[in-house]
């Protein structure tokens, strides 16, 4: 009884180890294919991490990248942009970053990890998402006071722009949830869990079968920069600096403001 | 129960006197990992007590927000494991004291949220709970009640995580008090009901605490289901574990604090259990 019980526990310590030496390997392995050192062509996985709200354009342009340049591929992280200022703080493995304010962008210039000063490529602009028909009739920010509403984290870009259109509009408002990107925001409205949510422009843009946007006047006082840079420790420096010069491309201007984004 | 009888003075037991079971050295290839799986544990909880922010700690943790999160943690967790006690004993003496067809699939479905990653709980919770949920529709239009982003949320997140911890603890003591116990007492006339009160609940009560202390200490760090079902916001559903996550994000000194206190709680809680758990043998 005693020595199965032994057995068993030696073969998870095991099973734990072939574990972990399983995930080092294909880690290590990942990183040792990107870099093409001394190379001009641009080859290997390029690592982009972006704001959530630019998921479906930057997804639109990796593929046009990928076509571009073959023999990269373009993988995404897409999330609250202050989480991911902080992973790349913190040692994420990622060769651009696009954020959604140049406050969480600051994170990373900060620790003097961009490869250059960051440029702002688009701009966007918040709306009032609501169900589609808007059945609780929401004509501005005032009436989000007697409905359920999601706002972003205020640590996030789409949250500090609410705050600031919130408060130029004199609106006092406790919504129900702060969510860590604005994609959770717009979730909550989708399920139908709560009536509103501030989110961007482009978000409503992107899922408007089932998403009305409401604009609102003091959003003008809320516009986003959206700044994006190579990062200092990129692991395929050559597949960031030619992404970042794709993302600056005519072929993703029309992407940009196709999905509803301001130019700069 | 007890292999390592009290020592006897009489025969000369070989495990009698040297502590150190069986023969020669502790085998290098042992030894090796076993350090090694004691440094991966316990040195990333030593970096969190380098890296605090002593100085500013005071400062940190007198923040309001921190009481909130704190208070409200400790209130659900609670909470939670009242729900998975109130629920989950009759659901283990089911288990284990009664036969009936399907009795091991309900067995593994109740074991399901202890694999499940929480976070799909949260997701299945807001689908049946929420407000345009399966359940959670009838319950708003008939009471104008919805579940998600109130500290009900967070509880009922945190009991379906907890519960099964619970449930198994129960359920393992369960199985190991002696039937017969029951037995006696229905001879002497004691409804299954009086004896499950009288009897087995005194019997297994070791039981029903340790697994009460898992089931909050599970529910206390429920972070998945608990962001996915009831949101963020701070007072009602920021828990301490949400709190650490959103600090991560701003400010990385308040969430090494925060996590401080959690550290403490769950020191305190290992060594109101020292008696039972660390002393095993």
């Amino acid at each position: 009884m005693r020595s199965v019980r032994r057995l068993l526990a030696a073969s998870a310590v095991l099973a734990l180890a072939a574990g972990l030496t399983a995930c080092s390997g294909s880690g290590g392995g990942s990183t040792s294919n990107n870099p093409a050192p001394a190379r001009p062509e641009v080859k290997g996985t390029v690592t982009v991490f972006a704001a959530a709200s630019l998921k479906e354009s930057f997804t639109e342009l990796g593929k046009r990248f990928e076509a571009a340049y073959p023999g990269t591929t373009v993988t995404f992280n897409f999330g609250g942009s202050s989480a991911l200022a902080q992973n790349i703080v913190s040692g994420a493995p990622a060769d651009v970053f696009a954020a959604a304010s140049p406050a969480t962008m600051k994170t990373v210039t900060d620790a003097k990890l961009t490869g250059g000063d960051p440029t702002v490529f688009v701009r966007n602009t918040l709306e009032i998402a609501v169900a589609k028909g808007n059945p609780k009739n929401i004509t501005g920010l005032k009436d989000l006071k007697g409905v359920k509403t999601a706002l972003c984290a205020k640590e996030v870009p789409c949250g500090a722009a609410a705050v600031t259109a919130l408060g130029a509009a004199g609106v006092e408002l406790t919504p129900v949830t702060y969510e860590q990107d604005v994609k959770g925001a717009m979730t909550k409205v989708e399920l139908g869990e709560v009536d509103a949510s501030l989110v961007y422009q482009t978000d409503v843009k992107a899922d408007s079968a089932k998403i009305e946007g409401v604009n609102f006047p003091e959003a003008a006082q809320a516009v986003n920069d959206y700044p994006v840079a190579t990062l200092a420790k990129a692991p395929n420096a050559n597949g960031a600096a030619a992404f970042l010069g794709y993302i600056g491309s005519a072929d993703a201007r029309r992407v940009f403001t196709d999905a509803g984004f301001q130019a700069p | 129960m007890t292999p390592s009888t009290p020592r006897t003075t009489t025969a000369p037991h070989p495990r009698g006197r040297r502590r150190p079971r069986g023969a020669g050295r502790v085998p290098a290839a042992l030894l090796l990992p076993a350090l090694l799986g004691l440094a991966f544990l316990v040195l990333p909880l030593l970096g969190l007590l380098v890296r605090a922010p002593w100085s500013a700690l005071p400062q940190l943790l007198t923040e309001p927000e921190v009481w909130q999160a704190l208070k409200l943690s400790l209130l659900s967790a609670t909470l939670a494991t009242g729900v998975a006690l109130v629920l989950g004993v009759p659901l283990a003496w089911l288990l284990a004291r009664t036969e009936f067809p399907g009795r091991r699939l309900v067995r593994a479905l109740v074991t399901l949220p202890l694999v499940l990653p929480p976070v799909v709980g949260g997701v299945a919770l807001l689908l049946v709970l929420g407000r345009n949920g399966i359940l959670g529709r009838w319950l708003d239009s008939w009471t104008g009640i919805t579940l998600p982003f109130t500290t009900t949320g967070v509880v009922l997140a945190e009991a379906f995580v907890a519960m099964p911890f619970l449930v198994i603890s129960v359920e393992g003591a369960l199985r190991a008090a002696d039937p017969r116990y029951e037995e006696a007492a229905a001879t002497l006339g004691a409804s299954r009901l009086t004896a499950f009160r009288r009897v087995t609940l005194p019997l297994v009560a070791p039981g029903i605490g340790a697994g009460a202390v898992l089931a909050w200490a599970r529910a206390l760090g429920e972070f998945g289901a608990t962001i996915t079902f009831a949101g963020n916001f701070p007072g009602r559903t920021q828990t301490m574990p949400l709190a650490v996550y959103l600090a991560m994000e701003s400010d990385p000194e308040a969430a090494i604090a925060l996590s401080l206190v959690l550290l403490t709680v769950s020191v305190a809680v290992l060594a109101g259990l020292r008696d039972r758990w660390m002393s095993a043998p």
